[in-house]
Formats: structure tokens, sequence, C-alpha cells
């Protein structure tokens, strides 16, 4: 699945007329992604992204917009609390999340293998974090995890 | 085990062979599996693995000689103060310097280049101008950068052609009676180019400027005789050079050395301090402020002495023979594209997958034991001007066989059947 999403993004284009758009950037390795959002009251409307990046960023932000479109702001921060839980946490944790509750958003809980990727599959939501929640319009990996 | 020359010579064609399966032997960590594949190191111009000579050093050090230097007057620390200053003479004599005043021991070259800079480019001043080329990690960068927002010097970068070449006749024209410092990379780590360093440092001097090697990538692969190049400083990390992390060397002409201030303030770097005034001690403790990193240097000491036993010839035949396969096999591989074929090149092979991010590559790579760097190698100038965001890198070193660029390949072919599937 995270193939199939390199190869064809779902909702890869720009919001012309976005309330909102985050331009994120992974210095390690250049990755870059804008997390474009049109907010309809407090529900995410409609959510894309650009840019360019390696398959777990491109996957992750793909997986990510279908997961919080027609979301509220709360409901796609908690989703973004419990996908980088999975992400980050021992895959024998106690309090891992529950990978079934994530859905589709489940397959990238590999990359907490991989610590060095976790960014990858970070990137786009830490984007999209800012943007619903009127944070800085640029962020980069470097500040947070 | 010993520390014989390694390398047997090959009576019958005058030719020397390398034995790579006796060198192997003395690096313990390359019997790890990675990924239950056999670990095939190919990350060497990030850092190289150790023999276990160097290995036992840091071990006997602390076992048997832990002490702070040049600070006590008991035996132990005479102990540590003789191995550390004993190891000084030893470098001199590895890079052929005249004096061990010479010598200065940083952490990295990262740490020598910020040296060169602070020190030397304090007298700079504005319209003052540093050449620096386009290939040049991060670090051959930053700091001039630095030096000059603080002096209001100019930044000059050398071009370089389409394989990764310095445009030489480019780079003279640069040079101008405004030129003070020419730093410049000795071989690309990105792309492996070899610089012609020679002409760089005849045509600098002859206008009057300094010239500052960054030789990270080129020692641990050959000899450095600094005084037959010619140059006025000379950089280099000697975790790259089968030492341990922690001690790099900066190699520093005398004249210029004995009117640099210095960088650091602190103990050890003192002749006497009072609340008015204090004065500084002499080479090269000046540049050496605070406790550095002992039992790194007691480590290179044993990296250096198993250096010391290469047969050179015979290693950088081994490791092109590597390079040379491996870029012509990857070449073969249809989508698989090589960045940085200059005429001269080290042991280093740059390159993309099309439509397949480096990052991806490199964990492929990885599932497979085979360890490369992916990125921009702390050359985003430089990935910029090949037109990339970012490549794989597979690096060279003594110890690698034509068996791991079997190993390369295959991974190769795993990458690109993943991402066709």
């Amino acid at each position: 699945m995270i193939l199939d999403h390199n190869r064809n993004p779902r909702n890869f284009r720009e919001i012309p007329d976005a309330t909102r758009q985050v331009f994120g950037r992974n210095p390690l390795c250049g990755d870059e992604v804008t997390v474009y959002v049109k907010m309809k009251g407090d529900v995410i409307d409609d959510v894309s992204f650009g840019g360019r990046g390696c398959a777990i960023s491109k996957a992750s932000a793909s997986l990510m917009t279908n997961a919080v479109k027609g979301k509220t702001r709360q409901e796609a921060h908690e989703l973004f609390d419990r996908f980088h839980a999975l992400v980050t946490s021992s895959p024998t944790a106690a309090d891992r999340p529950d990978a079934k509750a994530l859905g589709r958003l489940a397959v990238l809980g590999g990359v907490a293998r991989f610590p060095a990727r976790v960014k990858c599959a970070t990137l786009a939501w830490h984007a999209l974090e800012n943007a619903i929640q009127g944070g800085a319009t640029e962020v980069s990996t470097d500040d947070q995890l | 085990m010993s520390t014989m020359v390694r390398g047997a010579r090959s009576e019958e064609r005058g030719a020397s062979t390398w034995d790579v399966e006796r060198v192997r032997k003395d690096f313990p960590i390359l019997t790890t599996k990675a990924h239950e594949k056999p670990l095939v190191y190919l990350d060497n111009a990030a850092t190289s693995q150790k023999p276990w000579p160097v290995i036992k050093a840091l071990h006997d050090f602390y076992e048997t000689s832990n002490a702070n230097v040049h600070r006590g007057v008991h035996w132990l620390s005479e102990k540590a103060t003789a191995l550390y200053e004993g190891t000084r003479e030893k470098v001199r004599a590895y890079f052929n310097a005249n004096s061990t005043k010479e010598i200065i021991y940083t952490h990295g070259t990262t740490e020598g280049i910020n040296l060169v800079a602070n020190s030397y480019g304090a007298s700079l001043v504005a319209g003052d101008e540093i050449i620096i080329s386009e290939l040049e990690h991060h670090s051959n960068i930053v700091p001039w950068q630095m030096l000059c927002e603080r002096t209001g010097a100019r930044l000059r970068v050398a071009p370089i052609d389409d394989d990764g070449q310095l445009l030489f006749d480019a780079f003279e024209q640069l040079l101008t009676d405004r030129t003070r410092i020419v730093a410049m990379a000795h071989v690309s780590n990105s792309l492996g180019s070899v610089l012609p360093v020679r002409e760089v440092i005849q045509k600098a001097h002859a206008a009057g400027a300094v010239v500052m090697l960054d030789g990270a990538q080129r020692a641990p692969h050959h000899r450095i005789d600094v005084q037959a190049l010619g140059c006025d400083f000379y950089v280099c990390s000697g975790h790259k050079m089968y030492g341990p992390t922690g001690a790099g060397i900066l190699y520093g002409r005398q004249e210029l050395l004995d009117r640099m201030p210095p960088w650091m303030g602190g103990g050890d770097m003192i002749e006497s301090v009072s609340f008015e005034r204090t004065t500084y001690a002499g080479l090269p403790a000046r540049f050496e402020a605070g406790t550095p990193d002992i039992a790194a240097v007691a480590g290179l000491s044993a990296a250096l002495d198993y250096m010391s036993c290469l047969d050179f010839d015979a290693l950088n035949a081994h490791e092109h023979s590597l390079m040379v396969e491996a870029s012509e096999r990857l070449a073969e591989i249809p989508g698989v594209r090589l960045i940085g074929t200059a005429k001269e090149k080290a042991a280093v092979v740059s390159f993309v997958v099309e439509g397949v991010h480096a990052h991806d590559v490199a964990s492929v790579l990885d599932f497979n034991g085979v360890a490369v760097r992916a990125g921009h190698h702390c050359t985003q100038p430089l990935m910029r001007r090949m037109g990339v965001t970012a490549t794989a890198r597979a690096s060279f070193a003594m110890y690698n066989t034509h068996q791991e660029v079997d190993a390369l390949i295959a991974g190769l072919h795993d990458v690109k059947r993943v991402f066709s599937s």
C-alpha cells in the first residue's frame, strides 16, 4: 500500500482557495511538503499536498489526506496523536495504540522499527497540525519528532 | 596477529596485489550481521571501521594510562602525556610536517576548518575574498560564510562541470590580489572527484593567497606529504582513517601558526594568567584549550601504525578496481544514473535511481545488509548543481571485496523489483 500511494499519491494537488497552507521540511534528507487545507467552519472540507520526498513521506501524506478529510479539527488532532504514538513507540510497547483503530494509517506502523525514517512519516502531519491549529506556516522536523 | 605489511607482493608479475581476506580479519565488526544478512559496509566516506589494534589501544589506554595530560607531576600523567605527545611526533612524520609545532589535534575536520577560519581568518577585512569550490562539504562552506559575516569579506565560489570536476580556468579568473584564502576539498565526499590541488596551490600562492585543503576524504587512502603538496593548512579526521572518533588533525605552516591568535581560551593554552593580563602558550598548545580526547589520540596512534604498514600502491589499485566495477555495473542497470563522473576519482560512487528516492534505495539496500549513505551528504549546493535532491552513495575502503560489489548490485535489482511491482 505504501508503494501504491507513493506511485499514485491521493490529493496530490494545490488547493487554490485554501484557508491555510503550511510548508514542511526535513533538513536531514531534503524532503519538502506543502499541506493545503480548506476549512468549512470547524471541519476540514478539503485537504491536499504537494512537494517531493521519499516513498514513506509521500505515502504518509497521501494516506493522511484521505484520513482527515471531513474530520473536525479536534478529530484530526486526536488522529495525529494516535498516529504519532504508533510510529514512535516500540512495536512491543504496552501503550502502543491499537493499529486497527487507525485503519489504513496503520500500514506506516512498521517505520517505528526504523528510527531514521520516523520523521519521513510524520512530516506531513506536522504541517497539517500547524495548518489547522493556526501555527507557523513553516515547520521543520528538526523542531519536533 | 601482527600488523606487518599488508598487501603481499606478487613477485612473478612484479605487481602488488591486495590480500583483502587477510585485512578483513583485522576488523572485528565485519563479521556482524545486519537484518540477518552479512554486513556489507559501504559507508566508509562517513566513517571507516576500526582494526583491532585501534580498538585495543582505546581499551589499553583506559586500563593502563588514563590521566590528564600536561598537568600532573605524577607518574600516570607523565605516561599519558608521553603517549599524547609521542603520537604528535608520529603524526608529524606521517604527514611529513617540519615540526610537531605544526600539528594541532582537533576533534575532526570540521573543527580544523573552524579553527583556521576563526584564527587565521581574524586578519581578514572588508573587501578581502575567500575562494571555495562548488563541491564543498557544508563544513567547508559555513565557517567561511560566518567569517564573511563577521569581517565583511566576500565568498567566491569556483564552479564545476557536469562531471563534477573543478573548472580550473574559472577558478583562476576568481583569483585576484584581494584573494586571501583558498579553501578546497582534496577529494569530494559526495562525488569522489579528485581536485587538482597542486595547480590550485601554485596559482593561489602566485596570487598571494594561502591554501587550506580539506583532506577528510583523501587522507584515509593516500600518504599525505604536506611539504611536497606545499599547502598552508591541511585538515582531516582520524575516524575516517581507521582511528576512533574524537581525534582529528590540523597541519599548519609554522610561520602562519606563529602569527595566529588563539581561538578557544581555557586551560592548557596559556603561559600565565592574571585578571589583568594573560599570555598564551606557544605552539601547538595555544590551539588546544581544555582536556583533549586523549584516548582517541591513543587510538589514532594505533591507526597510524596500522596505516604505516600498508602497501598503498596495492591498496589504491584494489579500491580503484572496486570503484570501477561498481560504477560500470550500476550504469548497466536501467534507470540508474551515476552522479559524478570525473576522470580522476576516489573510490566513491554516487548514483540515483529513476523514480525512487535515495532514502528508499538505501532502506531496501539496508534490508539486504548493504550499508550506504543516502541524502545530500552535507553538500546541498552541489546537489543543486548536479540537478538532484539526494543521491545514494557507496564508498569503499581497504576491506571491501568484489563479492560486496555483487551484493550492492543484487540489492539494486531488489530496489528495482520493489519499486516497479
